[in-house]
């Protein structure tokens, strides 16, 4: 018999337990479980992988379901093809990059409008600009879409700039309200003492304020860049098809498929459009935004903290 | 000499906030006011511009009592998004309080968790359903085998099998709501937890006396937040409807305009309901 000491066992117990029950069978439970969570939300992208690179045998064949029998190109060069892939693609950079930088521009100066100064009706008027998040797009797109068929701005970029620079854009109630609260928590003193040197309010916002809210406008560009890139009801209604879209492409994709590549009832089947031609055309839209996320996630998922918007 | 100062500071204020005042008369107040004189009027693009008929409340009438496919539409979103709404903030809960436990790795996690609401687009989304890629397998035949349809009614079990269905939509969606939760959570005071076991409380009670109402603003965020996007997501069935009939000939503008104002009042209540059902909550305790 070996004889164990207590103050073993309760050392034990605690590396196991821990003292507020976090000890390691706790925190092999939490692993455990976001491990299997995150295998949920990365399924779908898995799935689409392996597909994308499926011959037309490794489809049929109902051994292979997660790993192709080789790396089947052709998939991508047929959705390229069909997507237009590189056209569309600066296209989309132009109609997502563009609005997302105005509308950081405009709700960071209408946010510090509303952070600074006293106005009378200004609770009035904040109270609309969160309203402005709640309101659907589709219920103003008919009389936007008519103004803009008037203006000749059907099919043009402006279409998405005008409203973006009077702080209209996609979101931009939530925008503002993210520089409202940054600018709200910065320290007048700063200000007032720039103030006394007789600069005026333009000046002081544009040099002393707006170095300080880089974190701000980086995170509301992206955010934006992304919700522009991916919106797909307004950009059919007001870019009407003369400037496309990665996710407008994926839409029309097996139409255009058809057109590009007809369907012959004598050929064989590998013309036909098949899901590892439409998962390679997938995982194509979604490349770019992968680029982004991979090299910018630490502004995404550190949004909420940095510009600390759940306020205080 | 006081006054003055105060008016000199509205008009500088007014010259940063006046570009939103501009922009929200033209491109919100406006159409929104159009949008409801058009939806009581039939609309008809001819080539001299738009004419237009009052034909009062028809459009309404037409849509909720005549039209076969909106009223049913109409009634399964409302039921879908008062389902999933709880549900997707819940899980955001859950996974927050997971990734709030201190974890080497756990940012990695907390990046993987937040990628969908990077590259969810409608039609990605759509494609990865139609595909099968977003059907678990198994999930699939949990739903076969349960039969649900028999033994429930049918709206309920139309629901049950939507929401296994539909499961992984549910985590994508959840991204945004979980980091304003775990921000939440960040900055709560670990003192009063402290004090809380030293006085025999267990982690559950904690969670469920302390942690639960701290959080309670953010819930509230969190369902507004999330019906805002599960209503403006461009797979919702019925911004389809609407948009087809802005370009049918046979329905036109002004029967359009008529869906988007029942939509966007059947999303009021909904958000009426949430934040009503939150604050009960509240003051129930």
């Amino acid at each position: 018999m070996i004889r164990v000491s207590r103050g073993t066992v309760d050392r034990a117990k605690r590396i196991v337990w821990g003292i507020n029950g976090e000890g390691l069978v706790f925190k092999l439970l939490v692993y455990f479980l976001l491990t299997l969570i995150g295998f949920v939300y990365l399924y779908p992208m898995f799935y689409m992988v392996t597909y994308s690179f499926m011959d037309t045998d490794d489809l049929i064949d109902p051994l292979v379901t997660w790993i192709p029998s080789g790396l089947y190109w052709e998939n991508f060069a047929k959705a390229i093809r069909v997507m237009d892939f590189h056209r569309t693609l600066w296209q989309n950079v132009l109609v997502s990059f563009l609005p997302a930088a105005i509308q950081t521009v405009s709700a960071a100066v209408i946010g510090y409008g509303f952070a600074r100064f006293r106005i009378p009706g200004k609770p009035v008027l904040f109270a609309l600009v969160l309203a402005t998040f709640i309101i659907p797009p589709q219920i103003t797109m008919i009389p936007q879409f008519l103004m803009f068929r008037d203006l000749g701005l059907i099919g043009s970029v402006f279409s998405y700039l005008i409203p973006a620079a009077l702080g209209q854009g996609f979101k931009s109630g939530l925008f503002i309200l993210i520089f409202y609260q940054f600018f709200r928590a910065v320290p007048k003193a700063l200000e007032e003492a720039a103030q006394i040197d007789g600069a005026g309010a333009f000046r002081v916002f544009a040099t002393i304020c707006v170095p300080m809210a880089v974190p701000a406008f980086i995170i509301s560009f992206l955010f934006s860049m992304v919700w522009y890139w991916n919106e797909t009801t307004l950009a059919a209604l007001y870019l009407d098809g003369q400037l496309k879209t990665l996710p407008l492409q994926l839409q029309n994709f097996a139409a255009a498929f058809q057109k590009m590549f007809p369907a012959d009832p004598n050929y064989q089947t590998g013309q036909n459009l098949n899901e590892a031609i439409l998962m390679a055309g997938t995982l194509l839209g979604m490349i770019p935004l992968l680029v982004v996320y991979f090299f910018t996630q630490r502004w995404f998922v550190e949004s909420i903290e940095r510009t600390g918007i759940t306020g205080e | 000499m006081k006054i003055r100062y105060r008016l000199r500071e509205t008009l500088t204020g007014l010259s940063f906030i006046g570009i939103w005042i501009v922009g929200f008369l033209v491109f919100t107040c406006y159409p929104l006011i159009r949008t409801l004189w058009l939806s009581f009027n039939h609309v008809r693009i001819t080539a001299e511009g738009i004419r237009t008929e009052f034909v009062g409340w028809k459009n309404y009438n037409d849509a909720i009592f005549l039209d076969p496919q909106f009223g049913d539409t109409i009634v399964t979103y409302f039921a879908e998004t008062l389902v999933i709404v709880p549900v997707i903030v819940a899980f955001a809960l859950i996974v927050a309080l997971l990734l709030n436990v201190r974890l080497r790795g756990r940012g990695l996690f907390r990046t993987i968790y937040f990628l969908p609401v990077i590259i969810t687009s409608g039609p990605v989304l759509k494609q990865l359903i139609d595909q099968g890629a977003t059907t678990l397998p198994g999930i699939q035949d949990i739903i076969e085998m349960s039969r649900l349809e028999e033994t429930l009614p049918e709206l309920l079990a139309d629901l049950i099998t939507y929401l296994l269905a539909s499961f992984i939509t549910i985590l994508w969606f959840s991204g945004v709501q979980m980091l304003i939760f775990l921000a939440g959570l960040q900055k709560l005071d670990a003192s009063i937890y402290e004090a809380a076991s030293i006085d025999g409380a267990s982690k559950w009670e904690s969670f469920w006396k302390l942690t639960l109402p701290a959080l309670n603003p953010m819930i509230v965020v969190n369902m507004v937040y999330t019906v805002v996007m599960h209503s403006i997501f461009s797979l919702n069935p019925v911004i389809d409807l609407i948009q087809k009939a802005m370009h049918d000939p046979k329905y036109g503008m002004g029967y359009s305009a008529a869906l988007a104002w029942i939509y966007f009042l059947v999303m009021l209540v909904l958000l009426a309901l949430f934040v009503f059902a939150a604050r009960q909550r509240e003051s129930g305790r």
